[in-house]
């Protein structure tokens, strides 16, 4: 049952071939079975997942299609009554009062939540090694990090641990995991996804989506989350397209862009040549490839590690040990309770980002990075809407490397930055960014990302299912979870 | 831009955070390699760029003065560490 995309598996479902019971019992028979030596999920939701597949195969005539699905959430989804940690000691003992939008519309649609995700504290870090809970390791290979934040998300998506999972992609977070992971990624435009009910890290940057084995999957579940709400005024009101509707729709003579910026200077000789590959698929189904200019593209993760620090700053400063989450012993007075909990219960990485942000942010200094950090965003934008004036879609490679050792790149923050040399530019343009699964090298998943035009999801998502209808790559499953 | 022991210690209690002594190091150092990264945003003249705070330059939207949130303070206060009548616990702040 595991090696069926999820919209197989609603066909089944809806042809009453499979219960939402069965299947669900047989993810959590997975992930009792191999999750130990994947550490993908933070919570599992064992007995509440069977309770609302029953009730899911006891309503078949209800008719979302999502109906009875098991997906994960990445543990920063808030979810009524369910903890949510965010990866990070200061909300081990966090229980959501409420759901997030996009829980709460899964939910009306009938679909099972098994559990929630592991990542990195606070939605900081690229490979899902800075969680409280311990790091989230790749399937393809348990000695290599999986990528992040989302990185939980991902790994239980290739180890067909669930269905599909929801992550969060602030400046590559669900792109660059989908890639190491060799799954298919879907950040959608900012705005297109309600954001609340996610615990924030760059609100101008934050965005949700999906995860999953196809395209086509993402285009199931990004149909469902999509849409404004009430209670995100940055949500926009804009109607939703039928993406599934349109998967099937040509890609011939779609112009697809190659940024010549990210395919200068020290590419990996193989991942270029699988992106190669990529093309000539694409070109066979009628795109035509042209090389294109982001001649700020090298600016973006300098910019990134201004505006998201100073961002988070202020997002995190709620975490002060009054409400909820954790507070220090004994505090002797109310600065101590503040600066005490704060500093016991967030990781080094938070902190990093944290004082780097009130840095940026302080008198002094405002204009030097944050103001400056914003101008270059405002290039970096204006590089992309000059690219599809010219194109529908940008490709690149997702990720600079393929998945890398635990620990190899944890000693310095900065190396560490520049995993997401291909993937940041896009969120500070606020655009829709795809990755899928183009090989495997030395047996380690490669990913494409695709990039269109604002609200522009139909585009990447047709051409990722186009290439998916031509290749199998998205359809490996790492051998010792089969 | 390297920073001093006494420019990470006033960062860190701008951002209410304590650090030991050992921590102040190690922070100098990371947080100056950060700063001295972001320094290649200087390799491009942004004189005449407006700022951009956000993708979509939109203005807030308005909605109608009505009540939308019912009172949920039992549910709310479960979770907070220490409540007493319907009040959040703090350290006392006034002798």
């Amino acid at each position: 049952m595991h090696k069926l995309t999820l919209a197989q598996q609603a066909k089944a479902l809806a042809a009453k071939q499979i219960s939402s019971e069965e299947l669900t019992r047989h993810y959590i028979d997975r992930i009792e079975a191999h999750d130990g030596q994947l550490n993908s999920f933070i919570t599992v939701l064992a007995e509440q997942a069977i309770e609302q597949a029953k009730q899911a195969d006891a309503d078949r005539h209800q008719t979302s299609v999502l109906k009875g699905i098991p997906i994960a959430l990445k543990d920063l989804f808030c979810s009524d009554g369910t903890a949510t940690t965010c990866g990070s000691k200061m909300l081990d003992n966090f229980v959501a009062p409420y759901d997030a939008t996009v829980v709460k519309k899964l939910k009306q649609a009938g679909v099972v939540t098994l559990g929630k995700t592991n990542m990195d504290e606070f939605a900081m870090g690229s490979s899902s090694e800075s969680s409280f809970y311990g790091a989230v390791k790749n399937p393809w290979d348990t000695s290599r990090v999986p990528g992040g934040s989302s990185g939980g998300s991902a790994v239980a998506v290739a180890a067909r641990l669930a269905s599909a999972s929801l992550g969060t992609d602030t400046g590559g977070s669900i792109r660059q995991p989908a890639a190491l992971c060799g799954i298919t990624g879907l950040k959608p435009t900012y705005g297109r996804v309600s954001r609340y009910g996610m615990i924030a890290y760059a609100s101008s940057l934050d965005q949700g989506g999906p995860m999953a084995v196809t395209a086509e999957d993402c285009a199931y579940l990004l149909q469902t989350m999509a849409g404004h709400d009430d209670k995100d005024s940055t949500s926009v009101d804009l109607p939703v397209p039928d993406y599934v509707a349109d998967l099937e729709q040509t890609v011939k003579g779609m112009r697809i862009g190659m940024p010549k910026e990210f395919f200068e200077q020290g590419l990996d000789s193989e991942i270029a040549a699988h992106i190669q590959h990529a093309c000539e698929v694409l070109t066979s189904l009628g795109c035509e490839i042209k090389p294109i200019s982001l001649p700020n593209a090298e600016l973006a993760i300098a910019a990134y590690y201004v505006i998201a620090p100073a961002e988070a700053s202020s997002n995190l400063s709620r975490y002060d040990g009054a409400r909820y989450g954790y507070r220090c012993q004994n505090p002797r007075d109310l600065e101590d309770m503040y600066s005490r909990s704060r500093s016991e219960a967030f990781g080094e990485e938070v902190k990093r980002r944290i004082m780097v942000g009130t840095y940026a942010l302080s008198a002094g200094y405002y204009d030097a990075y944050y103001i400056k950090a914003q101008k270059i965003r405002r290039l970096i934008s204006q590089d992309y809407s000059q690219a599809f004036a010219e194109v529908d879609a940008v490709l690149s490679p997702t990720a600079p490397t393929t998945a890398f050792k635990i620990n190899e790149k944890s000693d310095d923050p900065v190396t560490m930055y520049l995993s997401d040399i291909f993937t940041i530019g896009v969120n500070l343009a606020g655009l829709p960014g795809l990755s899928v699964p183009i090989g495997l090298q030395s047996g380690l998943p490669v990913g494409m990302q695709l990039v269109s035009n604002y609200f522009k999801e139909d585009v990447i998502l047709r051409l990722a299912h186009q290439y998916q209808q031509q290749t199998s790559h998205h359809l490996q499953i790492p051998a010792s979870f089969e | 831009m390297a920073l001093t022991n006494d420019d990470v210690l006033y960062i860190a209690k701008l951002a209410n955070l304590q650090l030991g002594d050992s921590q102040v190091y190690q922070y100098k150092r990371e947080l100056t390699r950060i700063l001295d990264f972001v320094e290649q945003m200087n390799s491009v003249n942004v004189d005449h760029v407006e700022p951009m705070a956000h993708p979509q330059e939109m203005m807030q939207p308005l909605r109608a003065d009505v009540i939308t949130e019912f009172n949920q303070r039992a549910k709310f206060q479960a979770i907070a560490p220490a409540t007493q009548d319907g009040l959040y616990l703090v350290p006392k702040v006034i002798e």
